[in-house]
């Protein structure tokens, strides 16, 4: 008899909502009902409606069942989900399913299909391929297949990526480093969380190819402390990676050095800001430095610092394995290859979408995301986190591209998207923005520390409808300061979501009719 | 009053003398005081200022600054409930409010048995399936008030 592959995902949100106490419950079953199974915890498909998802492999290919309870696993067992059989939660192949079949997954390609922590499945899928090729290529010829690549930093700046690899590897210095900003706080947005928990390996390459182009031997990824699950699964990969010479001393059997260690965050916003995290990692208040000198010359310990965030550094082993005119290939205009966007908020298909660049915003929130969760209207969609913009539905046909965003005002950020219904106040909405950069402002810069709190106050009076005019003319005023005066994107762009629901939802800070 | 003994001391120096010479020493140094202690003590202030070399000033600027650490104990059982944007909409407020109701004590608050400490986080990165919350070390997501209170009342007394 054949043993039967069972998959329960092992990714903290198929944790949150009971994967863990799920797949007790098959082996538990499997168990009394005699039948051998190999349960193995994948990684999350990213379709987190569904979760936990469970999978069973079958001549036909992966069959997915969704979303299973406790309480489903018997019945399971009973219409004899190991054949595939019809079950209430069959969801038929789960390649097929239109939320998954339509995708253009590169960094994701392995996410939800392998085990996470198995060396063995990575480099059965193309794993540690785009490193081998890199370490029989020039420094200067990989950072070149990343600059032609197009690639721009996914964390929210989309600055090129290359770029900052070249200015590292021209910068002469006896140390450098590689940091990997896996600080992701931004509302709305879990893709580095989903590439640490279920593709490790993948950032390890990302920044081992990166120290191989820029000569750093000494790698640091920056995770925030409230990723727990994300942190204990980059240790083990990390761990699994030195005893397989992929980390240490001549990695690859090559000449070449890099090592790598985890850094726990201690939960501060701004500390994704690149200098506030190379602050913290040195062991300081987490406050943002001026710029310049770049993070390329002077960055950790003063030292050249390649810092990029995680999808960019994941996106990079297939580069090299592929090459840049693959990865060039996709995407639109200045934004090219593809960008893993994040649906969240009050979804009905919450989820993982990794697309080329192009798509637009009422594809991912109508076909993909299937509308809101309540089945009331869409209201608005907070794109880039907090510091995002509000957008309108007359602003849906959007193609997601930083340029044709920046041109509206908008960004595309770190790709999150946060969607509200109809029962949203949207000035409530503007008062929190202020609220949050109030609570996270580092403090260093007069418009972030005095303009967030001066904005709350001015928000509360306009909702009190006291001075409202007078207020509303401050109010954007203040967010002028902000926009020009502040010293990092936290301060300069809380604005953007206060402007734009300002603009675009007016109504909500108008007079209330039952006042 | 705190409840600074001399274990707690000696701990506190293992853990520093264990972690001095990491390049960025500080946050580790903290971390691993908090894991085991629960809280910084004021008295570790100055044994880090010591071994870092740096004044105390210094070390009470980094403890201050960074939301995770505490500087007191907390109760029992730490509840941390996601404030941020995509838990908002989706019922992330109502969850907010009932937990401080039925807890009976405010954000940043303790309850008066001293059970559970109410925290607000921001982003769990759980927004696929959101309102989340982490009770302790478990996370747990699509959170309603009825989860709430029956997470809550299984934690209540246990260790």
């Amino acid at each position: 008899m054949t043993v039967i592959k069972v998959y329960v995902p092992c990714d903290s949100s198929a944790i949150a909502v009971g994967a863990n106490q799920v797949a007790q419950a098959i082996s538990d079953q499997a168990q009394q009902r005699g039948i051998p199974i190999q349960l193995i915890r994948n990684g999350s498909r990213g379709m987190f409606w569904l979760e936990p998802l469970v999978e069973v492999a079958t001549p036909q290919g992966r069959i997915a069942y969704g979303p299973v309870e406790v309480a489903d696993v018997a019945s399971l067992f009973e219409a004899g989900f190991l054949q595939g059989n019809a079950h209430a939660l069959h969801q038929g192949l789960t390649e097929q399913i239109s939320f998954l079949k339509n995708q253009e997954r590169l960094t994701f390609m392995r996410v939800g299909i392998t085990d996470p922590l198995s060396i063995q499945d990575y480099l059965a899928h193309e794993g540690y391929a785009g490193l081998q090729r890199a370490l029989g290529m020039s420094a200067a010829q990989v950072v070149q297949e990343v600059l032609d690549s197009g690639l721009r930093g996914r964390g929210g700046a989309a600055f090129p990526t290359g770029i900052k690899w070249k200015t590292v590897l021209n910068t002469p210095a006896e140390t450098k480093y590689i940091v990997c900003n896996a600080d992701e706080g931004d509302s709305g947005t879990f893709s580095d969380r989903m590439v640490m928990e279920n593709d490790p390996f993948m950032l390890i390459e990302g920044m081992t190819i990166a120290g191989v182009a820029v000569g750093a031997t000494q790698g640091y990824i920056y995770v925030r402390s409230e990723y727990p699950h994300a942190i204990a699964a980059l240790n083990r990969a990390i761990e699994i990676a030195y005893e397989n010479g992929y980390l240490g001393n001549q990695i690859c059997g090559s000449q070449l050095c890099f090592n790598l260690e985890v850094r726990k965050g201690a939960g501060s916003y701004v500390c994704g800001e690149e200098t506030a995290l190379l602050e913290s990692l040195e062991g300081k208040r987490g406050i943002v430095r001026v710029k310049p000198p770049l993070p390329a010359i002077h960055g950790l310990f003063n030292q050249p610092t390649v810092i990029n965030n995680v999808i960019s550094l994941a996106a990079v082993p297939l580069i090299l394995a592929r090459g840049a005119a693959f990865y060039q290939n996709a995407g639109m205009g200045r934004s090219r290859g593809t960008l893993p966007i994040q649906l969240a908020g009050n979804i009905k298909h919450g989820g993982l979408v990794e697309k080329a660049f192009g798509v637009t915003l009422r594809e991912l929130l109508v076909e993909y995301g299937g509308g809101t969760a309540s089945g009331r209207p869409i209201r608005a969609v907070q794109v880039g986190g907090p510091l995002g913009a509000y957008m309108p539905e007359s602003q849906f046909d959007t193609p997601l591209d930083y340029e044709a965003f920046a041109a509206i005002g908008a960004t595309v950020g770190h790709g999150g998207i946060v969607v509200f219904d109809d029962t949203v106040d949207m000035a409530k909405q503007a008062r929190y923005a202020m609220e949050f950069c109030a609570i996270e402002s580092c403090g260093k810069c007069t418009p972030c520390r005095i303009g967030s709190t001066r904005g709350v106050e001015a928000i509360d009076k306009i909702i009190a409808n006291q001075d409202r005019s007078q207020q509303v003319h401050l109010l954007r005023d203040l967010c002028d300061v902000m926009v020009n005066g502040s010293l990092c994107a936290m301060g300069s762009m809380t604005p953007n979501p206060v402007l734009s629901a300002l603009n675009h939802f007016s109504d909500d800070f108008a007079v209330k009719e039952s006042k | 009053m705190t409840n600074f003994s001399a274990t707690d001391h000696g701990e506190i120096e293992t853990i520093i003398t264990h972690r001095k010479t990491m390049p960025g020493a500080m946050l580790p140094i903290l971390h691993a005081i908090q894991e085991k202690i629960g809280y910084i003590p004021a008295e570790a202030v100055p044994l880090i200022a010591e071994q870092l070399n740096v004044s105390r000033a210094e070390v009470h600027g980094v403890v201050s600054y960074y939301h995770f650490f505490r500087q007191q104990p907390s109760g029992k059982h730490i509840v941390q409930i996601c404030r941020a944007e995509a838990c908002q909409a989706n019922g992330g407020s109502a969850l907010a409010e009932h937990a401080s109701s039925a807890l009976g004590c405010d954000f940043h608050a303790t309850t008066a048995d001293g059970q559970f400490t109410l925290e607000p986080v921001y982003c769990l990165g759980q927004c696929g399936c959101a309102p989340a919350m982490m009770l302790g070390d478990e996370l747990h997501a699509r959170m309603t008030p009825e989860k709430f209170d029956q997470l809550i009342s299984a934690k209540r007394n246990t260790p």
